[in-house]
């Protein structure tokens, strides 16, 4: 099962590149998605039974995030034949190889058990992500790609240098190989602190701009600014998962450790700023795609927050993982609707999207509305708990920062929401034939749907996978 | 003794790598690093045994050859040789990387290493190299000049992790040199992208999406 899930996207991103026809490679596309949704449910039966020597395999931790992943690709795999079908102007070949590779990799990622594995993992799902930015073929989305690249590279090495500091504090206490991330655990008392410390902090850096927490965001607003809605779906929810879940397995090593005070006073510093960072830039932001990207740097920050928090907190950021991801991809696949619709992402021309087109508009405002925290989405949930953990835990000050800022963002983000949403009609605005179909939107209201559910109710096969995670997250091998 | 020239050469050759300004030259000299770095592991008093010629010529192929060979192939498309106007003099450039040089050492002198090994230079050369990496990438206003950099902030990374030559899994070590290579790849194919769009090389003109 380990194989299935890594070789399955693998071998169909083969098959889709030798595919003569876009309507096979569409077909690939979501046979595959399906079948890597129902082979990673058949395998999340075994996740606690991995063996402490297995260098790839399901463990609660691997297989929540996983699952996540997995769900959004679902979503996307099944709007991409409309929005393709809307795009015959572009090659969907190498879009399709590029997001079928995407989740090869980020199933390798996963399962890795080993911090060199998971290193690889992620530098290869850069590079696999790298042509979608530049579907567009212009010089906006060039320059974007340029940035992307630069600075994810970057920081992956800083990351690779990190684990390397991490694997030299292991050689000094006289760890034995293979460095596995259970043996990391267990062994932690004889890792070297001075290389630890600094290992980790790189690892935060270099895995943090793979996340997008500020300040190494900067490739963020334009990567997805310039891509297609469903491109940045799939970076926000899922690229940045991976990168999060790297990071979550060092944190665990350092928590071991006994360093998790001084992990978790980063991470609380980190996700602050990566809150005010966003805050500021997205009052009065005129491009909506933008608004959702720094939205996107300020739910990172939020879910490094929880882990530093701690305890019951903790729990909730990877609760939260699944809320951002799915309702990010209403937000961002009915922003690239609108900005079919429109031609454009800018404000003055972009009015009243709720009557040109009423379904994307008003998934817009619902996605916007459970972003933010309103009951009973998911987001509020995870928001709520953080908070309320915060406050009661001895974090009183960040909890109230918290707040503050969440508040903040709701009335920032609101005006531009609202405007493109409802707003008065200009004499400015373009009209193009696109009209929202079953096809393009159905998707998103899965997705929205699957939000609210959460919100409500978490199976309880999946709460106990949850905590056995979170468990994972604060140091128990 | 050996390793210790390489080491020292490799520090002196990052001044040469933020002093030149003609593209060939610095792709020339981050390529002879790339040399040496694969050199290093033979002199170590390792043995010979198949893991480590395996490394050795691995890194001798990917950073020497085959890296350089591909940002070669880049450069003929657009006629341009020198880096002209980097956002940071040569002068200014040259102190600061005498400067992050002697923070290495510094912050070096700090960590702790496993007694008795030869592994002394190590860790403030690959310090020293991965600050000259940054100095290059924020310095320089060519695409290709900036993927040097970022080739000799990977050499810094690839020196560090020479240390654990012996105990990291050669599929983990195969793994990252092919991503570096894959890595500058994908770069060679944007920067050809970037001088089709934009007629020229200069990431200046990537300067459009702001807040």
């Amino acid at each position: 099962m380990v194989w299935f899930l890594i070789l399955l996207p693998l071998i169909a991103a083969g098959a889709a590149f030798a595919s003569p026809s876009p309507k096979w490679r569409v077909r690939i596309l979501t046979t595959t998605a399906i079948l890597h949704f129902v082979g990673l449910l058949a395998a999340l039966g075994g996740y606690g039974t991995l063996p402490a020597s297995a260098w790839l395999g399901l463990d609660a931790l691997g297989g929540w995030v996983l699952l996540v992943i997995s769900v959004l690709f679902l979503v996307c795999a099944l709007y991409a034949p409309a929005y393709l079908a809307l795009r015959p102007d572009r090659d969907g070949r190498i879009f399709t190889v590029s997001l079928l590779s995407f989740l090869g990799l980020a199933s390798l990622l996963a399962q890795s058990q080993h911090p060199g594995i998971t290193w690889v993992a992620m530098e290869t799902t850069t590079l696999a992500t790298a042509p979608l930015i530049y579907f567009n073929h212009n010089r906006h989305s060039l320059e974007a790609t340029w940035k992307y690249l630069l600075i994810g590279s970057v920081g992956i090495a800083l990351a690779l240098l990190g684990t390397l500091f991490i694997a030299y504090a292991a050689n000094m206490g006289g760890v034995e190989e293979p460095l596995l991330y259970g043996r990391l655990m267990r062994e932690s008392a004889l890792l070297s602190r001075p290389w630890l410390r600094a290992g980790f902090v790189l690892v935060l850096v270099g895995y943090g701009t793979k996340m997008g927490l500020a300040p190494m965001h900067t490739w963020k607003p334009d990567a997805y600014g310039e891509t297609p809605g469903i491109v940045g779906a799939l970076l926000a929810g899922g690229v940045t998962s991976c990168a999060f879940l790297a990071l979550l397995r060092m944190y665990a090593v350092v928590a071991t450790a006994g360093e998790a005070q001084f992990a978790r006073e980063l991470l609380i510093g980190f996700g602050l700023l990566s809150m005010t960072w966003a805050m500021v830039f997205m009052v009065r932001q005129l491009d909506f795609k933008r608004l959702l990207a720094y939205s996107s740097v300020e739910h990172m920050g939020i879910l490094v927050l929880g882990i530093g928090i701690g305890g019951n907190a903790a729990r909730f950021a990877l609760f939260h993982l699944a809320a951002n991801a799915l309702v990010k991809s209403v937000l961002f696949l009915s922003a690239g609707n609108i900005h079919r619709s429109y031609a454009s992402k800018q404000l003055p021309y972009v009015t009243g999207a709720i009557r040109r087109t009423p379904v994307s508009g008003w998934l817009f405002l619902l996605g916007f509305l459970a972003i933010t925290g309103t009951p009973p989405f998911a987001p509020f949930i995870s928001e709520f708990n953080i908070a309320y953990t915060a406050l009661t835990t001895g974090h009183p000050w960040v909890g109230t920062v918290f707040l503050v800022l969440l508040g903040a963002i709701f009335l920032g983000m609101s005006d531009t929401v609202i405007k493109v949403v409802f707003g008065t009609p200009s004499a400015q605005r373009v009209r193009t034939p696109y009209k929202d179909t079953f096809a393009t939107t159905a998707p998103m209201i899965a997705a929205l749907t699957l939000a609210l559910i959460m919100g409500l109710w978490l199976p309880r096969p999946l709460q106990n996978m949850l905590q056995m995670a979170a468990a994972i997250v604060g140091g128990q091998p | 003794m050996y390793h210790d020239i390489l080491i020292t050469l490799m520090v002196l050759t990052n001044f040469t790598l933020v002093a030149t300004s003609r593209i060939h030259k610095s792709i020339q000299v981050a390529a002879f690093q790339g040399v040496l770095l694969g050199l290093l592991p033979l002199t170590l008093g390792l043995g010979f045994h198949i893991h480590i010629l395996l490394m050795a010529t691995a890194a001798v192929v990917v950073k020497g050859w085959f890296i350089p060979f591909l940002l070669r192939r880049a450069l003929t498309k657009v006629h341009i040789h020198r880096e002209v106007h980097p956002y940071i003099g040569y002068t200014v450039l040259l102190m600061l990387c005498a400067f992050g040089t002697g923070m290495s050492i510094v912050l070096a002198h700090n960590l702790p290493l496993k007694p008795g090994g030869p592994f002394a230079l190590f860790v403030p050369a690959a310090l020293a190299t991965l600050f000259t990496g940054f100095l290059l990438l924020v310095s320089r206003r060519k695409a290709i000049t900036q993927v040097v950099g970022y080739l000799v902030l990977e050499n810094g990374i690839y020196l560090f992790g020479l240390m654990l030559i012996e105990d990291m899994p050669i599929l983990v070590e195969t793994g990252v040199l092919l991503d570096l290579f894959v890595g500058i790849f994908v770069m060679g194919i944007v920067i050809n992208h970037i001088s089709v769009a934009f007629d020229s090389m200069d990431t200046r003109q990537l300067a459009e999406l702001k807040d």
